[in-house]
């Protein structure tokens, strides 16, 4: 598998706060994968990704706002969001590019250029 | 006290047809890895896209918000009847993915509809929404009857 998931024996905890998973979908083509990641309640201030050799950490800090008043029923949960990938070596690290609109995060990562297929012209 | 919720069934929406491209098992490490609460709306494998709402009460409104990732703004539906406040919409996954494989698939598409029997009366010409960040958030003025008063007491 080439953008895998790392499963992790439990979530994380950092300062106290437990983490939650935040669903993706990846895309794969011959120029590079795709990889749409949910977390509502989170914009560009409060994400991070960090690449660490060939793993990459997505973490999404949520808006802490909860309105004022009594909790009359509550879906939702107020943890953070965090996933972790192992990427495929192909993926060309320095030209990963990020953006996030309405709380869906979309990473672009392109393959390098020397692995994609190629023709070699016959002299 | 408990308000009771009227509890409608979540429409099933397109994926279920075409099968989703996780494991059983990797849904049931989804089961591990959610929090308890999301146990409660039912497995995601079954249901169909169920988004999170919360209600909250204040003295002078009722606030609804729900969890609505990815959506634009007018494929969102609120309605307001008969004490009930009613979100629906759809979400479209989008074209240019439609070339490429797909190697991971956990993002709900399609329908869904939430419907919530709200606490108290409230003024319907003067509800508010705001969608950001992906969360809807839906302001209820409360009727003036429905608001806590204070009574004076006269001692004679």
């Amino acid at each position: 598998m080439n953008v895998t998931v790392k499963k992790e024996a439990r979530p994380e905890t950092d300062h106290g706060t437990e983490f939650v998973s935040p669903p993706v979908n990846i895309f794969e083509s011959k120029d590079g994968y795709v990889l749409e990641a949910e977390m509502p309640g989170v914009n560009k201030e409060g994400l991070e990704v960090t690449l660490e050799g060939s793993e990459m950490t997505i973490v999404g800090h949520r808006r802490a706002e909860t309105p004022a008043g009594e909790t009359v029923f509550r879906e939702s949960h107020l943890a953070d969001f965090r996933r972790v990938f192992e990427l495929d070596p192909a993926i060309d690290t320095g030209k990963i590019s990020a953006r996030i609109d309405q709380g869906v995060l979309t990473l672009t990562l392109p393959k390098s250029e020397k692995v994609k297929p190629r023709r070699i012209a016959v002299e | 006290m408990n308000h009771l919720m009227r509890w409608h069934r979540p429409e099933l929406s397109d994926w279920l047809g075409f099968g989703r491209l996780t494991d059983l098992r990797d849904e049931i490490d989804r089961l591990f890895e959610s929090p308890l609460v999301e146990l409660a709306r039912g497995s995601r494998l079954l249901s169909g896209w169920t988004p999170a709402l919360d209600v909250y009460e204040d003295r002078d409104n009722v606030n609804v918000r729900v969890e609505l990732p990815g959506m634009k703004k007018e494929d969102i539906g609120l309605s307001l009847h008969d004490g009930s406040l009613s979100i629906s919409g759809e979400r479209k996954s989008e074209e240019k993915f439609q070339d490429a494989e797909v190697s991971r698939s956990e993002r709900f598409f399609g329908r869904f509809q939430r419907t919530i029997t709200l606490p108290t009366p409230v003024v319907s010409e003067k509800v508010k929404a705001d969608y950001k960040d992906g969360i809807l958030t839906v302001t209820l003025p409360k009727a003036e009857e429905a608001k806590p008063k204070r009574i004076d007491v006269n001692v004679n």
